[in-house]
């Protein structure tokens, strides 16, 4: 699989496959007056796993949630496959432990299916033990578990996952990308999944679009990690670890404690990068603006 | 049996009791106890502009409590102005102003305590007829949005994306918080309606393990209430109201208590 770099930054069409799941072109948020999202477009095809990454306030969630429909572009279109049925697994799910509500029930808020299917989907995602137990007593890797067997119960076409290993410890969560890559694989749909997790991610998907507000850079994981705007917006240091890491398969859990949160990056070198490589950026780009605004957020 | 102003008082107690139980257990897991609070303390305002033209206050209410959900729900998710505060200011506002309205109506002997705490000696039969048929109109559309109100009390944004039509949904909600609260009005007056709503529900929690069971318990428990409040009005001679809010907290109280092995705890032990 090829991927070019269009000129809006989108992730371009990839030649010879099946009608994308889902496609989203110059997507634009505003929201009192200011601009979240602005010409961002990416592409879900068939059996694969794209992964929306950024950090915080790169208006990650509001593009999964213009893709699912729940916020209405300013500008752009998302054009869904006809029939598309969509698994969503929102960012957080705070249940009010006032209200008595069991797995089972979680799971067939908005949909009816026999006890049997409801069962089955929770041993897919390795938590048939909890069908009966009361929401607010699973911890967050349980719950990220029933969420994702919740989405799994519509036989979904697309995934949506918004930061599946959210809650969950380290171990927890490389299992959680590996469960995520099994039900890729097992059922075949599509994953779009959005994460601020750098390294796992990258191993465990086949495109990323790195989003800061607008496609900062996207394509292959190996190619946007050695790509100046990836290294800008996290730090030499993080992209440096997923370099290690990709050539380490094995050590995964290594080398993650290497990883520099995004706050911690050295603002002298990181303009200093910048500087230097805003020239030939903005040929492939083509919105001066949108990168002003994105440094003063 | 109608004859008798006692029995219509529990007769009608009863049905404003069965019909604030599911409404409660939604406005408890909703957290919209200050939401219902506003629009009970609006109907005053209600009763005042019922009493100007001169039609069944129950009409007035449903039509200002109507007015201030919409309001509210237009004021809403502006960021300049904490939700907690535009309730505070419609809740007194509306409140203060029927006040006023009423005072002002010098030519007419309104009972205030009454409609602020409820009165027993004024249910008529016409009135539990009016509770009983809009009750089961509440009920009926109750039943017929539970489903997907209670996907959206979960996560709003996940059943937006499911197909719950959310906005009809949580306004045919509102709707029926109005007409609540105007039924329930005579019974146990605007100040208090919220208590009827809330405390029942609260008090089902511990016997619950479904949503289901929660709002049935809350319908028995609020109707307990009714019973044992309107008795002790009867016999300490105080506002129904009040003595419907001691007892559904007494109730409340010993739901506290704890019982080992009791169903539907909300944490694993």
């Amino acid at each position: 699989m090829h991927v070019r770099m269009s000129k809006t930054g989108d992730v371009a069409q990839r030649g010879g496959d099946a009608e994308p799941l889902l496609e989203a072109r110059g997507i634009g948020v505003t929201l009192g007056g200011h601009g979240i999202l602005e010409g961002v477009g990416l592409t879900v095809a068939p059996g694969e796993i794209v992964t929306i990454i950024g950090p915080n306030g790169a208006g990650k969630t509001t593009l999964v949630k213009v893709v699912l429909g729940l916020i209405e572009p300013v500008t752009g279109l998302v054009r869904r496959r006809p029939g598309l049925s969509i698994g969503y697994v929102p960012q957080r799910m705070p249940i009010d432990p006032v209200l008595p509500l069991s797995v089972a029930r979680l799971m067939t808020l908005t949909i009816r299916r026999p006890r049997a299917a409801v069962l089955k989907a929770l041993e897919e995602t390795g938590v048939g033990g909890l069908i009966d137990a009361p929401v607010q007593a699973l911890s967050g890797g349980e719950l990220q578990r029933v969420l994702m067997a919740r989405a799994l119960v519509r036989d979904p076409d697309l995934l949506v996952l918004d930061e599946p290993v959210q809650g969950v410890d380290f171990a927890g969560e490389a299992a959680l990308y590996e469960l995520i890559s099994d039900i890729r694989r097992r059922r075949g749909c599509g994953v779009l999944m959005v994460s601020h997790d750098l390294h796992v991610v990258m191993a465990a998907t086949d495109q990323v679009v790195c989003l800061n507000r607008h496609v900062c850079c996207a394509g292959e994981p190996e190619t946007v990690s050695r790509h100046p705007e990836y290294e800008r917006l996290f730090g030499r240091k993080a992209a440096g670890a997923f370099a290690v890491y990709t050539h380490h398969h094995d050590h995964a859990h290594d080398v993650s404690g290497d990883v520099v949160p995004i706050g911690e990056r050295d603002p002298g070198h990181t303009h200093d990068h910048t500087h230097s490589r805003t020239h030939d950026h903005r040929h492939t780009h083509d919105h001066d603006h949108t990168h002003d605004g994105g440094r003063d957020a | 049996m109608l004859d008798d102003f006692f029995v219509r008082a529990m007769v009608a107690g009863v049905g404003v009791a069965l019909l604030a139980g599911p409404l409660g257990c939604f406005i408890v897991w909703r957290r919209m106890a200050f939401f219902g609070g506003t629009m009970a303390h609006s109907a005053l305002l209600g009763v005042a502009l019922g009493l100007i033209v001169d039609v069944n206050p129950i009409l007035g209410v449903t039509a200002v409590t109507v007015a201030v959900a919409l309001l509210l729900v237009a004021l809403q998710g502006r960021d300049w102005l904490a939700s907690d505060t535009l309730l505070g200011i419609l809740a007194h506002a509306s409140l203060a102003l029927g006040l006023v309205v009423i005072g002002a109506m010098t030519w007419l002997r309104v009972d205030l305590l009454g409609f602020l705490f409820g009165d027993v000696l004024a249910v008529t039969v016409t009135d539990i007829v009016v509770i009983y048929t809009g009750g089961s109109v509440v009920l009926a559309v109750m039943a017929a949005i539970w489903r997907p109100l209670l996907a959206l009390t979960v996560h709003e944004g996940l059943a937006r994306a499911e197909g719950v039509p959310t906005f009809a949904v949580r306004l045919a909600f509102m709707l029926l918080i109005a007409l609540v609260i105007s039924l329930a009005m005579k019974i146990i007056g605007i100040l208090l309606i919220t208590s009827l709503l809330i405390i029942p529900a609260a008090a089902a929690r511990r016997f619950a393990g479904t949503p289901e069971r929660m709002a049935v318990m809350a319908s028995v428990i609020g109707a307990v209430a009714v019973v044992l409040g309107l008795h002790g009005s009867l016999y300490l001679d105080a506002p129904a109201g009040p003595s419907i809010v001691v007892a559904a907290t007494a109730v409340f109280a010993l739901s506290l208590i704890p019982i080992p092995g009791l169903a539907g705890r909300a944490h694993r032990p």
